[in-house]
């Protein structure tokens, strides 16, 4: 590692002061640090979320509250990382990166194992806590510092450290075993790179790669995995136990047709043999009660958001900032086409929520961390005058 | 090492490759969306039909298998709470249309008065899961069978399900101790484990049904099944086998507890056996019963409210719940408390007027012989009943002394292991006068609780223990119900047992033990004519208690007030006396004629525990109590 200078990545980032010519009146929402039309569809979204949540868990209300507490404390976050200047970001990439391998070491010797799998940091009476789910926002970060203070586009030499910084982690959280948290996290780095400029070639030739490591990514798959993959490939092979889940959303979701069964009123759905609806697979529900018009119109409201992100991304003065708010929103399409897709019957299936409406805390609450950053990353711009 | 590449940077062109690969990103993102909505389409469109058969012509259910309730037996095998099969009517409220044509057409059927018809629209209304069956009546016969049969086109969304329901042999006998199940209401649901009892609509109430709950449910299995349209199971796909709830065998048992029960003869009273050795209850009877099987397939309205008003109070468990002012049967545990102290000996004597008098006050608290019974040890104040005796002990003693060492007995205090809803009733002290009252202790209501009148109140069970472990020569016993759950045996000694007691000497139990046997056979004993023929020695204490008021809201008409108003009998006895088998209490309420009655049914439940090729003759001893009844006792 020695040709890899790491004093430079924690030296301060290059804040001009601001020019006294451009102070105009800001408005409440710039005072905020906040972006009202991004802001206006993550409620959109959450409010839909929550509705069909309620038909998913069974009417019952209890968890729609939980959910919608989760939704405050997710949104408290956003505000407060919204307020971080963007050279503050790149001063805490390096530790907060260093703190999130330690912890996933930490997981790996100590950690409590929960559903078959070893994801969780216990402190007993005080937190229990998915170190994972912190590397979704510390690996763009670490990987936006690093390139940003490279001439782009990045060369092979980049490449490599880059390959280092992600490998360990990804690794790590693979072997925990956490398929859809990996991936997430690759794809978080893999956006950083391909944003900053890897060259064409060079893609060409990592596909070509990935193919030819496809055979040995089987043969280090646990088991359940590769059973999916199967599954996947042949539902009907197993139409009792792993092709079930797979078998049963698409059923629900192409009996919901152009229009729906309406509101908890699916009754693939609400009679219980759609496993895990109200997490991974609560999009078959959707589908089923509010068909293929509500499938259209949940799918558009994600398209809106990526879009306004990436817009904001395209703002960012900074390369750094740049980077970091265009993998955020991509990876944020990731969950939604994986998801989607696994429930639908295209992908595998992985486990990764449909995001803000798919139950659970703390994919909300780093979901939403990661939309605070882009919206720090766009706020902050005029402190820097073209 | 340091190549400094700095100068190379170019925001201008880093800003255009991103700008390029965004755009390029857009159009992935687009594009990939695209292929979802695709797909979407493919499944909700042109593939809708496929799935909109398979999701509404050959669904796919999950059932509930409720497991089986275990079974409740008295110590000998008998079976005291046993599973029948029954058909009972459900209704799925989102597969039916109409829930009113539906009803209606229900009550017609089956020919029910317009009361259960409500009662049905209350039950279907009734907050349940989704697609989970609500259960609207249960016990039908086989001829509404027939006609629900007859009828099923016309009924979607309404199922006659068998289900095992749970039956009382001998009900009214046992309904107080085994208490009952019945249907799980609103305020129960929101509390269950729903998995667990998905598919089961009864839960324990009270008794040992309720205490032992868990044990006795099991965990409920499922079963995957394809159904057709109209709901009707084709085929099973998968199973999760329920686990049967676990069989309990109790400690009663069921011939000295039918023989308490007929002792009783309907009259309001209660009686509790219990082994003194062991603690095992052996019989706890509140009289009157009911029917508790009423209870499971749900009581009608009118019936409900007979019990309900009954005056006799017939779902109020007095073995429990009762608290009766204990009378002289405590003068025993008294005397023990005097030893202990040091207050007495054996051999002291008082000199007994015929009444006592607080030093500087001049009023008189009486002895129930007027004239006074002269000298008096020990013994002869346990067997004879002086009072004078135990106003001067409880003098010495003061309020302090007597509420702990009466508390060590249990007096007070919830005793039993395994027994639900059972009360503390309650052992007065300085702290609860100040603390209800507000009030200071004077010392004449220490010589009323000295005679056990006064605040001091006790259940049947309290005194039946507490007798257990004078029996004992004061080694605790806790008083339980179930000997057994499923395979498992229940220690012999259980948690929480209370600290033993001791005397100074051991061979004063002997002289307490002796006084409690003249009870029953000194030529002045109280219940001499109870000991009379007694072949294994006996040591027992007579007490009645003074009924002072009545409830404001309670009716009564002349002749009733008259018998209301009458004393309650209570009689408290061990034996055989040298190793004991069976220690009881007896409260028969507003007996009249003195305690003699309630010795007489503890002679007889003594008798039938002891001397068990004998059968005892109910109705010769109810001739003998009558005779009784016209002699005057004593107290």
């Amino acid at each position: 590692m020695g040709m890899i200078d790491l004093s430079r990545i924690l030296r301060p980032y290059p804040v001009r002061p601001p020019a006294s010519g451009i102070s105009r009146r800001r408005s409440l929402w710039e005072r905020l640090h906040l972006d009202p039309w991004l802001l206006g569809m993550l409620l959109a979204l959450m409010a839909a979320g929550l509705m069909v949540l309620y038909s998913a868990s069974g009417q019952r209300i209890e968890p729609v509250i939980a959910q919608a507490i989760r939704f405050g404390v997710a949104l408290v976050v956003m505000f407060l990382l919204a307020q971080l200047s963007p050279s503050t970001l790149l001063r805490w990439a390096l530790p907060v990166y260093a703190l999130g391998v330690l912890l996933l070491v930490a997981v790996e010797l100590v950690g409590d194992v929960g559903m078959g799998a070893k994801r969780w940091l216990v402190i007993p009476g005080v937190i229990r806590f998915q170190p994972s789910e912190m590397m979704k926002l510390a690996m763009p970060l670490m990987v936006a510092a690093y390139l940003s203070r490279r001439a782009l586009p990045p060369t092979l030499r980049d490449i490599a450290v880059c390959g280092l910084l992600v490998g360990l982690p990804v690794a790590l959280i693979a072997k925990q075993p956490d398929l859809g948290t990996s991936l997430l996290v690759a794809s978080a780095a893999i956006f950083v790179v391909l944003l900053a400029g890897l060259s064409w070639r060079f893609i060409a030739a990592l596909a070509a790669l990935a193919a030819a490591a496809l055979p040995l990514l089987w043969m280090n798959l646990h088991n359940y995995q590769r059973q999916r993959v199967l599954t996947f490939l042949d539902p009907n092979s197993d139409p009792l136990g792993s092709g079930w889940n797979i078998i049963q959303s698409t059923t629900a979701i192409g009996s919901g047709g152009v229009f729906g069964k309406g509101w908890l009123q699916g009754t693939q759905s609400q009679l219980e043999f759609l496993p895990e609806r109200h997490t991974d697979f609560i999009v078959a529900v959707l589908g089923e009660e509010f068909g293929l018009v509500g499938m259209l119109a949940i799918l558009a409201l994600y398209l809106a958001i990526i879009s306004r992100g990436l817009w904001l991304a395209a703002g960012a003065q900074e390369t750094f900032g740049r980077l970091v708010a265009g993998s955020i929103i991509l990876t944020f399409f990731i969950y939604v086409f994986v998801n989607v897709g696994m429930v639908s019957g295209i992908l595998p299936v992985v486990g990764v929520p449909l995001p803000l409406v798919s139950y659970g805390g703390t994919s909300s609450v780093t979901l939403m961390a990661g939309f605070g950053i882009l919206m720090a990353i766009h706020a902050h711009r005029r402190l820097l005058p073209r | 090492m340091r190549k400094n590449r700095d100068n190379l940077k170019s925001p201008e062109q880093e800003l255009r490759i991103f700008r390029l690969r965004a755009l390029l990103a857009v159009v992935l993102v687009f594009a990939l969306t695209g292929v979802l909505m695709g797909r979407l389409a493919w499944l909700q469109v042109v593939q809708h039909e496929v799935y909109s058969t398979r999701s509404e012509k050959n669904r796919v259910r999950v059932e509930p298998l409720p497991p089986t309730r275990g079974l409740i037996y008295d110590r000998n095998g008998v079976l005291l709470a046993e599973n029948r099969p029954t058909y009972n009517l459900t209704l799925v409220r989102e597969r039916v249309d109409d829930l009113d044509a539906t009803l209606g057409l229900l009550v017609e059927l089956l020919e029910l008065p317009e009361e259960e018809a409500e009662a049905f629209r209350v039950r279907s209304r009734q907050r349940q899961r989704p697609f989970q069956p609500a259960l609207l009546m249960s016990d039908l016969d086989e001829e509404q069978i027939a006609r629900l049969s007859v009828n099923r086109h016309l009924l979607p969304g309404v199922e006659v399900e068998a289900q095992l329901l749970r039956y009382y042999p001998d009900a009214e006998v046992m309904a107080h101790a085994l208490g009952y199940v019945g249907r799980i209401n609103a305020e129960e649901l929101a509390n269950l484990d729903t998995g667990r009892y998905a598919g089961t609509h009864f839960i324990g109430k009270t008794g040992v049904e309720r205490f032992y709950e868990d044990q006795l449910h099991g965990q409920a299995g499922l079963r995957k099944v394809e159904t057709n349209a109209r709901g009707r199971v084709l085929r099973e796909l998968g199973r999760t086998d329920p686990v049967p709830g676990q069989n309990i065998t109790l400690t009663l048992d069921h011939g000295l507890q039918k023989l308490a029960y007929e002792l009783l003869d309907g009259r309001r009273g209660s009686i509790v056996a219990i082994a003194p050795r062991t603690g095992e209850i052996l019989a706890m009877v509140s009289t009157p019963g009911f029917d508790s099987n009423q209870f499971v397939t749900g009581i009608d309205v009118a019936s409900y409210r007979a019990l309900q008003e009954n005056l006799d109070l017939p779902l109020y468990n007095r073995a429990i719940r009762g608290h009766y002012p204990p009378g002289s049967t405590i003068k025993p545990f008294l005397a023990l408390a005097g030893l202990a102290e040091g207050v007495i000996t054996p051999d002291r004597t008082i000199n007994d007027p015929g009444f006592y008098q607080l030093p500087n006050d001049t009023r008189r608290y009486r002895n129930w012989l007027r004239w006074g019974h002269g000298r008096v040890d020990m013994e002869r104040s346990i067997a004879v009943s002086n009072n004078t005796y135990y106003y001067a002990l409880a003098y010495d003693l003061g309020i302090d002394r007597i509420h702990e060492t009466m508390s060590a007995f249990g007096f007070g205090k919830r005793v039993g292991h395994d027994i639900f809803g059972e009360s503390t009733a309650l052992m007065p002290s300085r702290e609860w006068k100040r603390g209800r009252f507000n009030q200071p202790w004077y010392p004449g209501e220490t010589l009323s609780v000295g005679i056990g009148q006064g605040y001091w109140q006790v259940t049947p069970l309290q005194l039946a223990t507490a007798t257990a472990v004078l029996a004992n020569r004061g080694e605790w016993v806790k008083p339980r119900l179930a000997s057994r759950i499923g395979d498992e045996e229940l220690p012999a000694r259980l948690a929480d047992t209370p600290s033993d007691i001791e005397i100074p000497h051991d061979a004063w139990w002997d002289r307490i033990f002796s006084g409690m046997e003249k009870v029953l056979t000194g030529h002045e004993g109280t219940a001499r004519r109870t000991g009379v023929g007694l072949e294994y020695r006996m040591a027992g204490k007579s007490g009645t208690a003074q009924v002072f008021s009545l409830g404001q809201d309670q009716r009564y008409n002349a002749e009733e007030l008259a018998e209301r108003l009458r004393d309650h009998a209570l009689f408290m006895a061990f034996a055989p006396t040298e190793d004991p088998q069976i220690a009881v209490s007896v409260i028969v309420e507003n007996a009249g004629g003195g305690s003699t009655h309630a010795a007489h049914l503890a002679r007889a439940m003594s008798d039938a525990w002891l001397l068990k090729d004998r059968e005892p003759d109910v109705e010769e001893l109810r001739e003998a109590m009558a005779d009784d009844d016209s002699q005057v006792a004593g107290n």
